[in-house]
């Protein structure tokens, strides 16, 4: 293959030359050039080898669904040779090489071919299964594509949201007629296109084609339309929800962005995705040199490179003149057309590494290094078919079409029928209009529905849409020899035929036992004749046959365009720059980001047992509650009673769910006669505010309770330790006395001179604290305010770690850590909280219920008798050696103490406080532990907490 | 797939969330287990017109009652669950 002289419709710019390297060698193309172009006309012929067989493979589409030549670039595996464009100083490497490109192959395919036959995956590999590692390495050969890099892309992914009211798939003669009408009947167009330009097929076509296509990308530059190149729909779901992947190649139209999804919500989706032309299936159909004439079109129109020296047509139709006529113009020697029409056929192709004749079916053997084959054409219907609407069988016209689109979908040109371009054009044209007015129809409806909202007048006006049918074309799918189906996973006729013999005689289990269309290419080429095949063996025509079930994604997907750009949402406290700058190792706590430790959790503890400490407590769910029935709807949502708190009190309440599953617990406190302040888990605040405006908006319409998230309107700071009141006292004119502030009282007051403040009276560490929520604009204020008043009691910060090691010691739960998804109240050990007198709470009659049973699981306080032990949490406890009848649920090593502590979740029978059990450790081996009286370890009275 | 919020208009079915079919809460008082658990367990999951519960979480934060087709999923009603009649 050389380059050939100037071309009238060549996409390539002869005055900027590219370098680039393919197989570690220098190599050059102009702009405009594929991989695959560039390479073709540096006479490269072979782009890779086959999966199994490793037979060599060469060009046979020549554009993005060509299976024979993925190739990575620049590390960037799977990348579309014969569609991505040359760049400079792009490294350029084949794929599915092993053992490598120029390897003679004939050995290999011998012996290896008797054993990868038609499910070779299921059958050579299943037994012994102790060798499965050493199958999984030969597999590994046989796994398509590249390698996935291990350096991140220097591009990013990214996102869009669009909501155009037509969008139009596929950029041909029709889709741009399409586009340009519905633009034109005022309406927002987005165009997608699978190649770098518009066009279709009028790129590769003669002087007629090139003036019709100037004539319609005017038509589109002057309109309104937004068009993306190089993007391809991969789906359409409910409501027309379109997503487009739109790529660039490195350093393409995007800039800095690789690929972007772009996710669409269509008001209409008009397809106009044309014709994909189909390769025959005959003896000898992959050997380099064989090509469709649609590749043999692209590469002397677009790219102008001479495809061959010596060809051989086999044509059924116009493309494949027109490939003869583009062919002997440039002076390649036709030297056969054989016309399939008139039943002129090829029976084999002959060759090693690349074509050198063919036997035709007249018998002669013609020598050629170039076979084209014309011999009919695929609608790809899947974007119709995920739309609801059914691929129908023309045997007429030897192809499927589509019948059944809903209201909001349509079809447009090739897709659709054939015809001459005027023909497609205008087909184009008048369902763009009719698509413009549906979508004006469907936005009518959606603003309806909209409050407010102006309604757009309708012009019910109707579209005639020109009929098109599609053309009779003869059914040519197998020819007289048996060649390769798919040419991704190398399956054959043979194979298919093999797979139906052995009982898989339907489409579905035919393709899934010899994988053919499940390869990278996804059968976009060889479906119809894998239906072929199989109609072939059975004896089945095409359409009681059927297709397969087409889904998403139309192209493969990156996992990055996928994710898009990386949005971390975190949440951060007013307080977080202050940890972040004194050395806070951070924990990601849902959407929080949280000071783990500052460098030692055990002198945080020690503060906070012997002075005092401060912990950021921010992200503590809160929710200010006003109405008078607050009661009412805290006595539905807690097991607790909750009538006869008094202003200025504190409850800790136990939420259940309607099963009776511990979900959330945290302090309520009584502001005002009708104004009560309640806080959550961090992690259970979302889920406590849908759960309580559940009640309100569903169940209990009557209460008059007005809930109103305030999370981040506060920062909150625990104050903790038996210094606590002292340090407190130097801030606030509070009177924090024993008496006049008791345990379990709020109130609100004036600290570090901001107003508005809560202090609480609480203690989850069991020491002496307070809890101080703030107004959120003052609390790194009042914060640094505590640690500067406390500098000579020995105030300092403490992290979620030492919080974590002080309520153990203590005995305090947290939900979700010391319960789980099956945890009711009673197992929790928080029985004591529920008033079954109450009428109705949530989970009341599953609690009732739980308290007649003795078959769960309770909460204890353990301490292995080996206190130097700590068992990691989840560990097992077990009886008999195996039989699992507990767990460690929370275990640390605890400062206070100098011993291990835990809680644990164990079997009724050994609640009783000094029984002795069994803790499985994770590693092997097993220790001892005691259950305890209770879950507190340290302080089991409550005389620091009250003090 | 689009559900019409009565407050919001038209929004993306990813904004709320599905909480579920609707179902009647017997009496607490009351109920066999039999009857709650029915309550907490057993749904209809019909191929067709069914009515649910969904939250519009990313939204206005209102429970709406939607009607839709399970096969088509096309949305036929939604109305705010305060307003319904109560049952
Ligand atoms: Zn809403």
């Amino acid at each position: 293959m050389t380059r050939l002289q100037p071309q009238p419709g060549e996409v390539i710019d002869r005055d900027r030359p590219i370098r680039f390297r393919w197989v570690g060698r220098d190599h050059q193309g102009y702009a405009g050039d594929t991989i695959a172009s560039a390479l073709a006309a540096a006479g490269v012929r072979v782009f890779g080898r086959s999966m199994k067989y490793h037979r060599p493979r060469g060009l046979l589409s020549a554009d993005f669904h060509d299976p024979n030549c993925m190739v990575t670039v620049d590390g960037e595996p799977n990348v579309r040779g014969a569609h991505r464009l040359v760049r400079a100083g792009m490294d350029v490497r084949p794929q599915d090489t092993w053992p490598s490109l120029r390897f003679d192959v004939k050995a290999a395919n011998q012996l290896v071919g008797r054993f990868l036959g038609p499910g070779f995956y299921y059958k050579t590999f299943m037994r012994p299964a102790r060798l499965w590692p050493a199958y999984e390495a030969v597999l590994g050969r046989f796994s398509h594509g590249g390698h996935a890099p291990s350096e991140p892309a220097p591009e990013r992914y990214d996102h869009r949201y669009v909501h155009p009211d037509v969008l139009v798939a596929g950029g041909g003669p029709a889709g741009m007629a399409a586009a340009a009408a519905a633009a034109g009947a005022g309406v927002s167009v987005l165009l997608v296109e699978e190649e770098q330009e518009l066009g279709g097929h009028l790129r590769w076509g003669g002087p007629d084609d090139l003036a019709a296509l100037r004539d319609l990308r005017a038509a589109m530059a002057a309109g309104s339309v937004e068009v993306l190149t190089d993007s391809v729909v991969t789906g359409r779901y409910d409501g027309n929800w379109v997503s487009v992947l739109q790529r660039a190649g490195a350093g393409g139209a995007t800039g800095t962005v690789r690929e972007r999804m772009v996710k669409a919500r269509a008001k209409h989706l008009v397809v106009a995705a044309g014709l994909i032309e189909r390769p025959y299936v005959v003896g000898g159909n992959d050997l380099p040199g064989v090509m469709l004439s649609t590749a043999v079109r692209r590469l002397v129109n677009l790219y102008a490179v001479r495809p061959g020296d010596r060809a051989v047509v086999l044509s059924a139709n116009a493309s494949g003149a027109a490939a003869a006529d583009d062919l002997s113009r440039v002076g390649v020697d036709v030297v056969r057309v054989l016309d399939a029409r008139a039943g002129e056929d090829i029976t084999r192709i002959r060759g090693r590494s690349g074509v050198q004749a063919v036997e035709c079916s007249d018998g002669t053997v013609v020598e050629c290094d170039l076979v084209v084959t014309a011999v009919g054409w695929t609608a790809p219907l899947t974007l119709l078919t995920l739309a609801g609407g059914r691929a129908t069988y023309r045997a007429d016209a030897a192809r499927f079409v589509a019948t059944g689109l809903p209201d909001d979908v349509s079809a447009a040109g090739g897709l659709v029928g054939d015809g001459t371009l005027e023909q497609l054009i205008e087909h184009g044209r008048a369902v763009g209009r009719d698509a413009a007015r549906r979508a004006m129809r469907v936005a009518s409806v959606l603003a309806a529905g909209v409050p407010g909202a102006a309604v757009p007048a309708v012009h019910d006006g109707h579209v005639d849409v020109p009929a098109l049918q599609p053309a009779p074309h003869p059914e040519l799918f197998l020819g007289a020899t048996d060649g390769i189906v798919d040419y991704s996973e190398d399956v054959s006729a043979k194979d298919l035929r093999a797979a139906v013999r052995e009982g898989y005689d339907s489409i579905e289990l035919a393709k899934r036992y010899t994988t053919a269309t499940m390869g990278p290419a996804q059968g976009k080429l060889e479906a119809v004749n894998s239906i072929a095949a199989v109609a072939a063996a059975t004896g089945a025509d095409l359409a009681a046959t059927g297709t397969t079930t087409g889904r998403p994604p139309y192209v493969p997907v990156s996992l990055g365009a996928l994710a898009g750009r990386s949005h971390s949402l975190l949440r951060r406290s007013p307080v977080q720059g202050w940890h972040d700058a004194h050395g806070a190792v951070p924990l990601y706590a849902g959407a929080w980001i949280r000071p783990d430790h500052y460098g030692d959790p055990v002198a945080e503890v020690r503060a906070v047992r012997e002075a005092v400490g401060l912990i950021d407590v921010t992200p503590l769910g809160k929710f200010d509650l006003r109405g008078a029935d607050v009661p009412s709807l805290l006595e539905l949502l807690y097991v607790n009673r909750w009538r006869k708190l008094d202003v200025g009190s504190v409850r800790y309440g136990v939420m259940c769910a309607e099963d009776g599953v511990v979900l959330d617990d945290g302090v309520t406190g009584r502001l005002g006669p009708e104004h009560y302040l309640m806080t959550t888990t961090s992690s259970g605040a979302d889920a406590a505010h849908d759960w309580m405006e559940r009640w309100l908006q569903t169940q209990r319409r009557d209460l008059q309770v007005h809930v109103t998230p305030v999370t981040a309107n506060y920062a909150s700071i625990n104050v903790a330790g038996p210094r606590s009141r002292e340090l407190l006292a130097r801030l606030t004119s509070l009177d924090l006395s024993a008496s006049a502030f008791g345990y379990m009282r709020v109130r609100t007051g004036r600290v570090a001179d901001v107003e508005d403040c809560v202090v609480w009276r609480i203690g989850f560490t069991g020491e002496l604290s307070f809890e101080v929520h703030v107004p959120a604009g003052y609390g790194l204020h009042v914060w640094e305010a505590l640690l500067d008043a406390g500098a000579d009691v020995g105030v300092r910060p403490f992290g979620v770690e030492a919080q974590r090691i002080l309520r153990l010691e203590k005995g305090h739960l947290i939900v979700g850590q010391d319960t789980d998804g099956l945890t009711q109240a009673y197992g929790a050990g928080l029985g004591w909280a529920v008033k079954a007198d109450k009428p109705d709470f949530a989970g009341k009659p599953e609690l009732a219920w739980q308290l007649m049973r003795e078959d769960y699981l309770h909460l204890v306080g353990l301490q292995p008798v080996d206190g130097t032990a700590v068992p990691p949490e989840a560990s097992q406890i077990v009886e008999d050696g195996t039989r699992i009848v507990g767990r460690i649920t929370s275990s640390r090593m605890s400062p206070t103490l100098g011993r291990s502590v835990c809680l644990a979740m164990v079997a009724p029978h050994l609640t009783a406080a000094g029984t002795t059990v069994t803790v499985r450790l994770p590693g092997g081996g097993s220790l001892q532990a005691r259950v305890m009286p209770q879950h507190a370890h340290v302080d089991p009275e409550g005389v620091k907490l009250r003090a | 797939m689009l559900i019409p919020c009565p407050l919001c208009g038209p929004r993306d079915a990813l904004e709320f969330r599905f909480v579920d079919e609707t179902v009647r809460r017997p009496e607490p008082q009351s109920a066999s287990p039999e009857q709650w658990r029915s309550y907490l367990y057993l749904r209809a999951n019909r191929a067709g017109a069914v009515t649910e519960l969904w939250l519009h979480r990313s939204g206005c934060r209102q429970y709406v009652v939607v009607e839709r087709d399970s096969l088509t999923n096309t949305v036929t009603a939604a109305r705010l669950a305060r307003k319904e009649a109560v049952s």
